[in-house]
């Protein structure tokens, strides 16, 4: 992975901007010691490692701005990092940059149940926000895997998804206004307690840009009110095509699931075999679909799901009769990665999202990739939304096989692109697919959303090397190319 | 009489705006224009017609999304979506009646441009979420993409994002893809009405609260002023003799049958509890949602849109209406006020309703005004100098050059 190449001439200025770094943050909060530093040197995505030339961890939007200000004066780079649970190396330092980790923004501001609103500081955890409101009935939709550990201002940066985004959508539909700090110290607050934007929608554009736009010092999210009932089926195929199969019949008939989760025989396999779930063993494909709602509502659609997947070639049907045997279905998928992790020294997961109706194609491709390079892949999806995470197994301690299993990893999301799809449905770009972005997008595509990157960071200070291969000069950008010897365009019809 | 520019392919759109670029010509972009007097009127050199790129380019129903070109019609999106029993969910109003147009204009184009979303907009997001991807040309005179036609997408910066409610300023859209659903099987409306006398609309936000605080997946909310109500075709409404405040369930027949029951129930402290069924409930949300009790009132000249939060709503209409002659309804809980102003000062009383809802936090946008009066006074909520200076580099990294509806959300950009 080629990172922009270093300034020496920053790093050998670590002491001194260490220095002036803790006139702004007094105390603990920077870090410049080699030891201290190698905690902050990867994140989720732990193939890639490079310790920062210095953490600044502050307590407060001035501190934000004045650690930015300083930053922008000496030309001198910063990394953005919330909990540090990333998996596409979004927070992957820089040698000669500041990482600004958001950890100690910790309170939850307000909680307003009247306008379904909570106000916080970035550095809560995801469920954090969950946790306090939950007593009073009420939850926030989003939901990562990390959600546990992964913070809400991560979150924003990376437009995180989760299990039920059919039904709720991802962050960027559940959030209603941030505080933000622009890399020239500038402090902007974007949407609040009301609905939509009265100019161009900066927030929208804001979340998920991956930490290169601004620094997230307060978000207000919408909370719902917990639904009356949730019921699970776990439903088993003989094939993964009846499987594929029975998710778009689901869809057909007017359900849109809580969530719609499939796993392969190699996941379902080590996943029994770590957390006992009671999953047949029998089966190719094994589908879990959560429906919530009202009681009435659920109870309905229970009964027609059923229909469909047996109608379907279901091989096996159980519907959850109580919420300790539904999350006894969802155990084994959401212990799917450290499962994996156990039958295999390392895995790499992928993250690229195809139309649902892709899926056998898409598999049956992947069996292909994973053949010719010698490699396994277990399988697990989140089906209704047609985003996979393909698990590459590999042993970083055989020679070549970290770059064989990078190899599939391209390969794969190559297929995603080419039937459709996307190479990231939830994970971000970051370092990870920043490469593969031209299978996706036209030169001009990639130069439109970077002049987006002009208009907040002219300087490209703000995690440089990031989301985009090519980093382009905005004074360049900004040119415009002249077509001459095209007028008047006679063909156009002109009434 | 300036110009118009019809292309026929994307080839011809790509033309167009290259020579308006080069010739640093404005184009005014529209389609069906029921939306034209909707901004800051224009100085243009020639108008952009996409009427005739007008096809709707892939429906897959079970896929959950359909692309067309961005000047397909409201109508023809409307009627291929019904037919395969789906909808879009943020329930895009109908404007033209409210801006003196027709009824069923309008184009997809224009509906993601505007940023508008209905009653639904509080469950299901507004036009913002439910744009998938779309391709254009920008006032660089290039062609270019964002996103895709999956729902879970995070690949590069959500240009969709910025398309959306940008009123044409960045970009000309060549096609569109949206998120499509099924459309709800049946739909109930519990309605509120309040004593024949007195102001209820405190009551209101209240009871509007409870009900989308509740398990019942209210999936709309709005509060009708005895005035307002008065003018309503369904008769349960307009009969009610007072302010009514509405409730919508949607959903599968048991489920919708048994949440009203429930709500019904818990609503009852608050008033006399009547119910409506799936084709009156349709009559009554489309009122709503194209702000019907507004069009066509030669009295009431000035409509303003204000988003605030849903509970300061009635404080916020109640103080504004102390001051001015006019009528507001409600919509979104209360986050959604249409307030209609009967006489048309000098600066449309600006300054008073920004000041206003700035109390509470939210925006103001002066939806129907003379346009003189849209020259004047700012159309869109005026923005903070870090905001403007965001503003500007963006529209600088769009259009250069100024040629894509210029000056139509803010002076200069």
């Amino acid at each position: 992975m080629l990172m922009p190449k270093p300034d020496e001439s920053v790093i050998a200025r670590r002491q001194e901007l260490a220095a002036a770094l803790r006139s702004i943050v007094p105390g603990e909060g920077v870090i410049d010691g080699a030891e201290e530093l190698q905690a902050y040197d990867c994140d989720g995505l732990m193939a890639y490692r490079q310790p920062p030339l210095i953490v600044v961890l502050p307590e407060t939007t001035e501190q934000v701005s004045e650690v930015l200000k300083f930053c922008h004066r000496e030309n001198v780079k910063i990394v953005p990092r919330g909990a540090g649970t990333g998996l596409s190396g979004g927070a992957l330092p820089l040698a000669d940059g500041i990482t600004l980790g958001l950890s100690k923004f910790k309170k939850i501001l307000e909680i307003d149940y009247e306008n379904r609103c909570v106000v916080t500081q970035p550095g809560v955890t995801n469920l954090g926000i969950t946790d306090a409101v939950e007593h009073a009935g009420f939850y926030y939709a989003p939901d990562p895997s990390s959600q546990i550990a992964c913070s809400i201002g991560g979150n924003v940066a990376e437009n995180s998804g989760g299990v039920h985004c059919l039904k709720y959508g991802l962050t960027t539909n559940n959030v209603l206004g941030v505080e933000m700090v622009l890399m020239n110290g500038e402090i902007i607050r974007l949407g609040g307690k009301h609905l939509d934007s009265g100019g161009l929608d900066l927030l929208g554009v804001i979340t998920g840009s991956e930490g290169l736009l601004g620094v997230i010092t307060e978000v207000t999210v919408r909370i719902l009110r917990k639904p009356e009932m949730a019921k699970a089926l776990l439903i088993g195929f003989p094939t993964m095509v009846d499987a594929g199969n029975c998710v778009a019949d689901v869809i057909a008939a007017g359900v849109i699931p809580g969530g719609m989760e499939l796993m392969d025989k190699m996941t379902i396999h080590a996943t029994e075999d770590f957390v006992h779930a009671g999953y047949p063993m029998d089966v190719e494909a094994l589908m879990i679909v959560e429906l919530d709602g009202p009681d009435a509502e659920v109870e309905y659609l229970v009964a027609k799901v059923e229909d469909i997947a047996k109608q379907s070639n279901a091989s096996y049907v159980r519907i959850s009769e109580n919420d300790e045997e539904r999350m006894r279905f969802w155990s084994g998928r959401k212990n799917a990665f450290p499962a994996i992790g156990r039958i295999s020294p390392d895995y790499i997961c992928v993250d690229g999202t195809i139309p649902r109706r892709k899926l056998a194609e898409v598999l049956q491709r992947m069996e292909g990739i994973s053949e010719k390079h010698g490699l396994r892949v277990a399988n697990v999806f989140h089906a209704g939304d047609g985003n996979l995470h393909p698990l590459i197994l590999f042993d970083a301690n055989n020679p070549g096989e970290l770059e064989t299993a990078e190899k599939v990893c391209a390969d794969i999301l190559t297929l995603c692109v080419e039937v459709g799809g996307v190479l990231s449905g939830e994970h971000g770009i970051g370092v990870e697919k920043r490469d593969l972005m031209g299978t996706m997008f036209t030169e001009d595509d990639l130069k439109q959303q970077q002049r987006v990157k002009c208009a907040f960071d002219p300087e490209h200070l703000m995690n440089p090397g990031k989301v985009y291969p090519e980093l382009h000069r905005c004074a360049e950008l900004g040119k415009m190319h002249v077509h001459h010897g095209k007028l008047p365009f006679p063909d156009i019809p002109r009434f | 009489m300036s110009d118009t520019l019809r292309p026929e392919t994307n080839e011809q759109l790509l033309d167009a705006v290259k020579w308006a670029t080069t010739e640093k010509k404005p184009l005014e972009i529209l389609a069906t224009g029921s939306k034209r007097a909707f901004g800051r009127p224009m100085q243009t050199a020639a108008t952009l017609d996409m009427s005739k790129l007008s096809q709707i380019k892939v429906y897959e129903p079970a896929e959950l999304f359909m692309t067309a070109e961005a000047g397909a019609s409201m109508s023809d999106v409307t009627k291929a979506l019904e037919e395969a029993g789906q909808h879009l969910s943020f329930e895009p109003p109908d404007l033209g009646p409210l801006l003196g147009g027709d009824v069923g204009q309008g184009s997809i184009g224009g509906v993601v441009a505007t940023n508008i979303a209905g009653p639904r907009r509080i469950k299901e997001g507004a036009a913002r979420d439910h744009v998938l991807g779309f391709h254009a040309v920008s006032g660089r005179g290039e062609e270019f993409k964002s996103g895709g036609t999956v729902v879970k997408n995070v690949t590069g910066f959500d240009l969709s994002k910025l398309m959306a409610g940008s009123f044409g300023t960045l970009a000309v859209m060549s096609e569109v893809t949206v998120k499509t659903l099924p459309a709800p099987e049946k739909t109930r409306t519990i309605l509120i009405s309040w004593k024949a006398d007195g102001i209820y609309d405190h009551a209101a936000m209240s009871a509007m609260a409870q009900a989308l605080g509740s398990p019942h997946d209210v999936s709309a909310a709005a509060h009708l002023p005895a005035m307002a109500a008065k003018k309503s075709a369904v008769d349960y409404v307009s009969g009610a003799n007072g302010a009514i405040t509405a409730l919508r369930l949607e959903g599968p027949e048991p489920s919708v049958k048994h949440r009203a029951a429930s709500l019904a129930e818990e609503l009852k402290g608050f008033g006399a509890v009547e119910e409506l069924h799936t084709k009156n409930s349709k009559t009554f949300w489309r009122e709503v949602r194209d702000v019907q009790v507004f069009v066509g009132r030669d009295d009431l000249p000035v409509v303003w849109r204000l988003s605030v939060p849903p509970m300061s709503g009635a404080h916020t209409a109640i103080e504004l209406l102390e001051d001015l002659h006019g009528e507001v309804i409600y919509d979104w809980g209360g986050g959604l006020i249409w307030l209609g102003l009967s006489s048309v000062e000098s600066d449309a009383n600006d300054e008073f309703i920004r000041s206003t809802v700035a109390k509470v936090g939210g925006h103001a946008t002066l939806v129907r005004a003379p346009s003189e009066l849209r020259s004047s006074v700012p159309v869109f909520q005026p923005l903070s100098a870090a905001e403007q200076l965001v503003t500007e580099k963006i529209n600088e990294g769009f259009d250069p050059n100024g040629v894509l509806n210029p000056g139509r959300m803010y002076q200069g950009i």
